[in-house]
């Protein structure tokens, strides 16, 4: 066939575009991935006992800012990877930005506490269960994800996996810390970052795979 | 510097064009996609010089993802970094698909040439088949292809189209979103 006719062909009856679909898919996507991994969560783990107690501590607090701006700022490094042609910028920034502020209260933490006690802050109760349960919450909202991205037009899919990976993982983590006992910042600053790389491994090794279009 | 006013001149008038059509604005849209066929040609044309009877089909390849796509332009960026970014998609894949076919059939490269021949005829004949509209809409269900025979071929409106097949107007509506999709599949399937 011609190109000419090929263009004709596509331009007729083309219709307006609705504004504003990449933001829609993703707020549905985690919308949905949200209420899933909280059903998961009630219904394998249950919320801490002492939700509403803790919710007053600061370290509960600087838990949640932790999670909450990396997912943030994955959520924005997805939407632009959706998108074809546009560029990162400074967003990888933000990403490590939360990560360098709980090392270093997990550093100042580490060095203020006594010799004896430091691995015990380290290794918490729940070293050997969380970051497997993060990656179990984070699934929902990865498979979420993933629709949301297939929608739109990823063109470098690696890398939009692993963004899908960091953002499902982040969301995975929010919904975790409501039942995670832990409030030690070396804790959160290890075991809650290895939780949620492993939906991000998935993101790297499958996304070339899953998100094709 | 005339250059990169030259250039910017020709980014905004494409802009302008591509925005209208989003908003609906069909001759705008189709003097965009007509515009942005010749400037393929070119991009692809010179990334593709080792491969010269491909271009076409590329282009045209092209031409349906950006169409389908056309969801993904963000206003606030330049529309040749979103077309580009896209037509790169569409030649790595094109690429890709070659090396693994070129990897499969090498075994047969010792074969007569007189076999060699014959399967280059063929798959000229079959890249004509698969570029010919109508085999590619045969390959689709009725409610993907009327829509498109009726709103795309014979230009008629969406509530045209719904009385005269019976169909919903947002049935109308994603059987021609879902079968441009599907001709895009079949289209890279076949190569």
């Amino acid at each position: 066939m011609r190109t000419d006719d090929w263009v004709t062909l596509l331009a007729t009856g083309a219709g307006a575009v609705e504004p504003h679909q990449a933001a829609r898919r993703f707020a549905i996507a985690i919308g949905w991935g949200v209420l899933g991994a909280t059903l998961l969560m009630l219904a394998l783990l249950g919320p801490r006992p002492d939700l509403a107690a803790a919710t007053l501590l600061p370290m509960f607090l600087v838990k949640i800012v932790f999670v909450t701006s990396f997912a943030v700022a994955s959520l924005f490094i997805s939407l632009r990877l959706s998108k074809p042609g546009l560029h990162l910028a400074w967003l990888p920034g933000a990403l490590l930005a939360p990560v360098a502020a709980i090392w270093l209260l997990a550093a100042v933490m580490l060095t203020q506490a006594a010799p004896v006690q430091r691995s015990a802050m380290f290794f918490g109760d729940t070293w050997n269960s969380c970051p497997f349960l993060i990656a179990l919450l984070s699934a929902p909202v990865f498979v979420a994800v993933v629709w949301a991205m297939k929608g739109l037009a990823p063109t470098r899919l690696r890398l939009a996996g692993a963004a899908a990976g960091l953002l499902s993982g982040a969301v995975g983590t929010m919904v975790y810390s409501l039942h995670c006992p832990e409030m030690g910042a070396p804790f959160i600053g290890f075991w809650y970052l290895l939780g949620m790389l492993i939906p991000t491994t998935a993101g790297i090794l499958f996304g070339p795979r899953l998100l094709r279009w | 510097m005339l250059d990169v006013n030259r250039l910017n001149a020709g980014e905004e008038h494409f802009r302008k064009l591509l925005i209208r059509g989003l908003a609906g604005d069909e001759p705008a849209y189709h003097e965009f996609l007509q515009e942005l066929s010749t400037h393929l040609r070119s991009f692809l044309q010179k990334r593709l010089a080792s491969l010269p009877d491909e271009v076409e089909d590329l282009v045209q390849e092209s031409l349906l993802a950006i169409h389908n796509q056309r969801h993904t332009y963000d206003a606030k960026q330049p529309v040749t970094a979103w077309i580009h970014a896209i037509a790169k998609y569409k030649l790595i894949d094109l690429l890709r698909r070659r090396e693994r076919r070129d990897l499969l059939t090498d075994s047969l490269d010792d074969d007569a040439s007189q076999f060699e021949l014959a399967s280059t005829a063929n798959a000229e004949a079959a890249s004509d088949a698969r570029r010919d509209l109508s085999k590619l809409l045969e390959q689709l269900p009725d409610g993907q292809r009327l829509p498109i025979v009726h709103m795309k071929l014979e230009g008629l409106s969406v509530a045209e189209t719904a009385r005269l097949t019976g169909m919903s107007e947002s049935a109308v509506k994603v059987g021609v979103h879902r079968g441009l999709k599907a001709m895009a599949a079949l289209i890279r399937s076949d190569t």
